[in-house]
């Protein structure tokens, strides 16, 4: 285990102490998760979608470090008013400069709340049952690395759960 | 990247009080102990103690009469046992790596716990790549070494064991006698380590009475200075140097005295003698104050280790369900209160303690944990504050959190 030293910015401080549209949003179009506790990163999108596929409202909750809260908080400010095939083209760098730039460490957090929004927008229409066609089949960068975070996670508890038993 | 630490600092300014309880991982040095030091930097005994001219001899004078109030405070026999390191992690070093070229084809098993400090672990891994194997004994849910399986562990190959007397986490203190006991019957060639650095000054210790062969000890974790820690070596007890260098008045760690160190350490040491087991009632009446606080003040919480007198007396470490750790050091922060949460963040996740997960702790409790320790100089004052601080703290965090997180 090894320390290093996180020299937030302004804007990352500044999110976290007041995050923008924070909390669950009870008349949501579309909800979706990335990450998972024992990864100590989670993260949930609620989007309000209309029929010209614009996303009028989000908000967001999430388990996680100062740079967590302030990628999501910010995701959730970009998107809003955007159209849903906009929204799909934000990179995870794109929400690190939007929060003035992320310790390396943390460019985790930034892919998780991109791959979070990817999959908002893919469950949107899949529960249509509709693809558009800029909508890509293959998943994401951000979605594989969310999918393979949480793929580590699973592995880790159930290495824990072996380990209880010796 | 200091422009932000300064930006994040300014963030501090007005704070009605502040409170630092992160003893773990650095200390402030009470005034009368840097008080103490100044004279050495450069009124006398500045001089290289093994050197023939006046500020030498005064060093070596200076620094033989502090190792002696050490060697008397730890129940040493001579005050040569006692081998000064710049930190606990020097002498942990010295420790295991010495012992084991000492011991060289006498076997190549150690045997530690599961909870030692990363110092140990570290060590330990590295003298795998030289044939060393390791067995690290379990503990029990309050941290507490499993005897069967630490006398399972050694046979007549083991060469040293090393646990800690107060864990440094959650502040279990072992059974120590009994473990160096079960060890010896076993193999009386074995060498017999302890990190006591969360026990010199804070519970009762005396290496002869322990039979102990190694013991380490900080300077920091009594409220003394930085960079210097020590390494018990009993009389007898054979260990090779691990670094090269000029030798001075230690046979065992090369390089320059340094003097006001030394001297720093020795008197912290004798500010945590003084008054012992006032100080130590003092430091436990505050840490139960601040448990008993937090469990009345916030709900969904876990205390990590044993209650009672099996726990050091001024460790506490709690796991908040539902609240992420490096936030809430953030938020506590913030709000003028100094703490450490368990996990370290790596690449992709979140390291969780290996302590807590050796005591059965899940990785989203671990993740939630904070570790405070308490201090003579802390007042009933500042307990009071950090009391009302961290409910309101953890309220802020869980609300981020929401609905997400936690699943059981």
């Amino acid at each position: 285990m090894s320390r290093m030293p996180l020299p937030y910015n302004p804007k990352v401080l500044e999110l976290f102490r007041n995050p923008k549209n924070l909390g669950k949003m009870d008349d949501a179009t579309v909800t979706a998760v990335a990450g998972n506790p024992a990864c100590g990163d989670m993260i949930t999108f609620y989007l309000k979608i209309n029929e010209q596929e614009i996303i009028e409202k989000a908000s967001f909750e999430s388990y996680g470090c100062a740079a967590n809260i302030a990628t999501s908080s910010i995701v959730t400010e970009m998107i809003k008013g955007m159209t849903l095939e906009d929204a799909w083209k934000i990179s995870w760098k794109s929400v690190a400069e939007a929060v003035g730039g992320l310790p390396s460490i943390k460019f985790h957090c930034g892919i998780l709340a991109v791959g979070a929004l990817k999959r908002a927008i893919r469950k949107y229409y899949k529960e249509k049952g509709v693809t558009p066609n800029w909508l890509q089949e293959e998943l994401s960068f951000e979605e594989k690395q969310a999918l393979e975070e949480e793929e580590l996670a699973r592995v880790l508890s159930k290495r824990m759960k072996l380990a209880e038993g010796k | 990247m200091v422009e932000n630490v300064r930006e994040l600092l300014k963030a501090h300014e007005g704070l009605k009080r502040e409170v630092y309880l992160d003893i773990e991982n650095s200390s402030f040095v009470p005034e009368e102990i840097v008080e103490a030091m100044l004279p050495y930097y450069n009124r006398r005994a500045y001089g290289n103690p093994t050197l023939t001219h006046k500020p030498g001899w005064e060093a070596f004078e200076t620094i033989m009469e502090n190792t002696q109030k050490i060697a008397s405070f730890l129940g040493c026999k001579t005050l040569e046992e006692i081998t000064f390191t710049p930190g606990e992690t020097e002498a942990n070093n010295l420790a295991l790596m010495g012992a084991v070229l000492a011991m060289k084809g006498k076997g190549k098993k150690i045997v530690i716990s599961e909870i030692e400090p990363i110092s140990i672990i570290h060590v330990t891994e590295m003298l795998q790549k030289y044939g060393f194997s390791t067995t690290k004994v379990p503990v029990n849910e309050e941290g507490f070494i499993k005897l069967d399986k630490l006398k399972e562990a050694v046979d007549k190959e083991t060469v040293l064991a090393s646990f800690a007397l107060a864990n440094n986490e959650i502040g279990t203190i072992q059974p120590i006698e009994e473990a160096i006991k079960m060890v010896k019957d076993k193999n009386p060639e074995a060498l017999f380590h302890t990190d006591a650095s969360d026990a010199y000054g804070k519970i009762n210790l005396n290496v002869k009475d322990l039979n102990v062969d190694l013991a380490t000890i900080s300077s920091y974790k009594i409220l003394g200075p930085r960079g210097i820690g020590a390494l018990y070596i009993k009389e007898g007890v054979n260990i090779e140097k691990i670094l090269e260098g000029q030798i001075g008045t230690q046979k065992l760690w090369p390089g320059v005295e340094n003097t006001p160190l030394i001297v720093g350490f020795a008197k912290a040491s004798e500010l945590a003698f003084k008054n012992f087991d006032e100080n130590i009632r003092y430091m436990r009446r505050l840490r139960d104050k601040l448990l008993d606080g937090i469990m009345e003040r916030v709900s969904d919480i876990r205390l990590n280790g044993p209650k009672g007198d099996k726990r050091a007396p001024d460790n506490l470490n709690i796991s908040f369900l539902k609240c992420e750790g490096e936030a809430l050091t953030i938020e506590l922060s913030l709000n003028g209160v100094y703490v450490s949460s368990g996990s370290a963040c790596t690449r992709r996740l979140l390291q969780p303690s290996h302590v807590l997960i050796a005591i059965g702790r899940r990785f989203e409790e671990a993740h939630g944990s904070i570790l405070m320790k308490v201090t003579r100089y802390h007042k009933e004052e500042d307990i009071n504050y950090v009391l009302e601080v961290i409910p309101k703290a953890v309220q802020r965090i869980r609300g981020i959190t929401g609905s997400t997180g936690v699943e059981r």
